[in-house]
C-alpha cells in the first residue's frame, strides 16, 4: 500500500472510521465501542503510514507483521483492513452474527489478520517469537503490537518484556492504547501503572510517547521505532477512550455496550455526519 | 531400562541435524528435560526463556508461524498450570504449529513431590480442540513419537516420565499417531493402558494367564485421537476392560475410554488410576504402591471386572 503521510487526509480517514466503528457495533449489538475509537489514528497511522502490506495478497511474505493483542477493539480492526481493501466492505454489517467471519474478537479467519486475540496478555509473547523467528531467519520484515493499558496488568505481558529485551528484539515494536480506563474504572485506581515509561525504560526497552490522537507525534514516534539498535521499542500512545464521542469519552461504561439507535445518532451528528 | 525424556532427548538432536526448522524453547528446566542436549548442538536454535511457561508457549506460538517447528520443554505440571489459556487460544483455537513437551509427568516425579508431579494433563488437553496428545510406553516410544510429533502439522503435546522404564517395545514395532497397539492377544479382558502402566499391564496379563484368564493388553500411545476402533473392538471381542494409567481418574484415560464403550458397546469397566488425591514426596516405586498403580492393583481389577462378565 502506498504510505505517504497525509495529515488532513488521515483525519478525514479517522472520522470515517469512527463512523463506521459505531454503525458495526449498532449493527451488531454488542461490541466494544471505547477501546475501539481510541486506537482510531494508531492503526490509521500503521496502515496507511508505516507498515508495508498488500491487501490483494495478506500472506505476502515480507510484510510487516502486526498482532492485536487487544483483541476486543475488533471493530477498529476490521474497519481499517476493509477500508484497506482485505476485503468488502459489505462484510463489516455481519460483525458478530452467527456464521460471519467477522467474530466478536480479533479472528485469523478475517484477510489482513495475522493472529486470533481475545484474551488479554498473550499477543506481547507471540509477537516476541515472531520478532524472534525473524531474526534467526534472517528475514526483513517488523512486527508491531497493539496492547491495551488495563491488558498491561496481566502478568504475561512483562514476561515477554524482560524476553524481548533480552533477545534484542530491536525489529519489535509495542504500541501501548493508553486511554486510562478499564471495563470498570480508571487503570490508575485499580491497578496503577505509572510511572509505566519508566516500568518500560527498566525492562530495556525504547520508549516513545505520542499524543496517541496526534497524527504528526504518531509519526514521530513510529519513525524513532528502531532508530536504536538492540532494543525493542514501545510507543506509549496517550488516548481518550471513547474518542470523538461526547457521551462515551473516558467513560467505562463504554468499555463494552453498544450505541442504541438515538445514541448512534448523536454521536454520528457529532461527528458530523447525518443519520438516516 | 532407559527413561522417556532421554530418548527424547536424544531424538531431538536428530530431529535438529535432520531438519533445520526445529527449534527449542525452554524455561528454565532443559538440563531435567533433557533439551540441554539440542542446546548443546544447536546453541543458535535453542533459547532458554527463563521462568515463564506462558511466555515460552506464547514465543513458541510465534516462531511457529513462519515455518518453523518449535519445541517447547517444560515439566506438564507448570507447562499446563501456567501457560493453559495460552494453550487453549493461541495454540490451539490459532491451530499453531507447536510441540509442547510435558515432561515430569506422574507420580514416579518422586522425591519433589505433589507441585510437580502432573496427574491432569491428559484431562485439561483432551478437551481442549485440535491438540494431539502422545503417551509413550517406554524410551524406544519416546523417540519415535518425537519423531511423529515433528511431521504433523498443528498443535502437538507428548508427556515425558522421570524414571527409566522398561522397554517393551522393540525398534521394528510400529508407531502411529492414533492407533494402539495389540502388545498381547487374549479372550477374557482387555487390559487399556498407557505410559509406564503398559509395562505393568504386560506383568498383570503374565500372572493373570496363569490363574486361566487370557488378558489382551492394548498400548494406548496416543490419548487424543483416542484409539476408538480398537476399543471397541475389546469391547466386542472380550466383553470386558481394564483401563490403567499414572493420572487421575477423572477426566483421564479410563475417562475417554469409558465414553468410547458407553456410547458404542457398553461393558464392564474397571478403572486403575490415582483416585482424585494429590501425590506426595516419596521414592518412585513406593509411590506407585501406595497409590495402587502396580501391576497387583491391575490383576485385582481385572479379577473384580472379570467376575462383573
Amino acid at each position: 500500500m502506498k504510505s505517504t503521510y497525509n495529515e488532513i487526509s488521515f483525519k478525514e480517514t479517522a472520522r470515517q472510521f469512527r463512523k463506521e466503528i459505531l454503525e458495526v457495533i449498532f449493527e451488531a449489538g454488542s461490541g466494544h465501542p471505547g477501546g475501539s475509537l481510541s486506537a482510531v489514528e494508531i492503526l490509521i497511522s500503521l496502515y496507511y503510514y508505516k507498515m508495508r502490506h498488500r491487501p490483494n495478497e495478506p500472506d505476502w511474505s515480507i510484510r510487516d507483521r502486526f498482532i492485536m493483542s487487544k483483541g476486543h477493539a475488533s471493530p477498529a480492526l476490521y474497519v481499517t483492513l476493509a477500508n484497506c481493501g482485505y476485503f468488502p466492505k459489505k462484510e463489516l454489517k455481519t460483525f458478530r452474527k452467527l456464521n460471519s467471519r467477522l467474530q466478536g474478537h480479533v479472528y485469523s479467519g478475517v484477510p489482513g489478520v495475522e493472529f486470533s486475540t481475545g484474551s488479554l496478555g498473550q499477543g506481547l509473547s507471540v509477537a516476541c517469537g515472531i520478532a524472534l523467528g525473524a531474526k534467526i531467519r534472517k528475514a526483513d520484515f517488523k512486527t508491531y503490537c497493539l496492547l491495551g493499558d488495563g491488558e498491561l496488568q496481566e502478568g504475561a505481558n512483562w514476561e515477554a518484556a524482560m524476553n524481548a529485551a533480552q533477545h534484542n528484539l530491536d525489529n519489535l515494536c509495542a504500541i501501548v492504547d493508553r486511554n486510562g480506563v478499564q471495563q470498570n474504572g480508571p487503570v490508575e485506581k485499580i491497578k496503577h501503572e505509572e510511572p509505566l515509561a519508566d516500568k518500560w525504560n527498566s525492562f530495556g526497552w525504547q520508549v516513545l510517547e505520542a499524543d496517541g490522537h496526534n497524527f504528526g507525534e504518531l509519526k514521530n514516534s513510529l519513525d524513532n521505532f528502531g532508530s536504536l539498535k538492540d532494543k525493542p521499542s514501545i510507543i506509549i500512545a496517550h488516548t481518550v477512550k471513547g474518542k470523538g464521542v461526547s457521551y462515551m469519552e473516558g467513560q467505562a461504561k463504554w468499555h463494552g455496550k453498544a450505541p442504541n439507535r438515538e445514541e448512534l445518532a448523536q454521536a454520528l451528528k457529532e461527528l458530523g455526519f447525518d443519520y438516516v | 531400562m532407559k527413561s522417556t525424556r532421554d530418548a527424547f532427548g536424544e531424538a531431538l538432536v536428530e530431529l535438529g541435524r535432520k531438519n533445520p526448522k526445529v527449534v527449542v524453547v525452554s524455561g528454565d528446566l532443559e538440563d531435567s528435560t533433557r533439551a540441554e542436549y539440542f542446546k548443546k548442538e544447536f546453541p543458535e536454535r535453542f533459547f532458554n526463556l527463563g521462568i515463564a511457561e506462558h511466555d515460552m508457549v506464547g514465543t513458541a506460538v510465534g516462531l511457529s508461524r513462519d515455518g518453523l517447528i518449535p519445541f517447547a520443554c517444560s515439566f506438564a505440571a507448570f507447562l499446563i498450570g501456567n501457560a493453559y489459556g495460552l494453550i487453549r487460544i493461541a495454540v490451539c483455537y490459532n491451530n499453531s504449529n507447536v510441540k509442547l513437551i510435558g515432561a515430569h509427568s506422574g507420580l514416579t516425579v518422586g522425591e519433589d513431590g505433589a507441585t510437580a508431579q502432573c496427574l491432569e494433563d491428559f484431562a485439561g488437553l483432551n478437551v481442549l480442540p485440535n491438540m494431539l496428545i502422545l503417551s509413550p510406553a517406554d524410551a524406544l516410544e519416546a523417540r519415535k513419537a518425537t519423531f511423529a510429533m515433528a511431521q504433523v502439522c498443528g498443535p502437538a503435546y507428548m508427556r515425558l516420565g522421570r524414571t527409566p522404564c522398561p522397554m517393551i517395545t522393540e525398534g521394528d514395532t510400529p508407531f502411529e499417531i492414533g492407533k494402539a497397539n495389540i502388545m498381547r492377544d487374549g479372550r477374557d479382558l482387555t487390559i487399556i493402558a498407557t505410559g509406564i502402566m503398559v509395562s505393568e499391564a504386560l506383568n498383570a496379563a503374565k500372572a493373570l494367564e496363569k490363574e486361566r484368564i487370557s488378558c489382551r493388553v492394548l498400548n494406548m500411545h496416543t490419548i487424543k485421537p483416542v484409539d476408538k476402533e480398537a476399543i471397541i473392538a475389546a469391547a466386542k471381542q472380550t466383553g470386558a476392560i481394564v483401563t490403567a494409567e499414572e493420572h487421575q481418574l477423572n477426566g483421564g484415560l479410563g475417562s475417554i475410554v469409558a465414553e468410547a464403550v458407553c456410547l458404542n458397546h457398553p461393558v464392564p469397566m474397571e478403572m486403575v488410576a490415582v483416585r482424585d488425591a494429590f501425590g506426595e514426596s516419596g521414592d518412585a516405586e513406593g509411590l506407585l504402591k501406595k497409590y495402587h498403580l502396580k501391576d497387583l492393583d491391575i490383576i485385582a481389577a481385572a479379577k473384580r471386572v472379570f467376575l462383573r462378565k
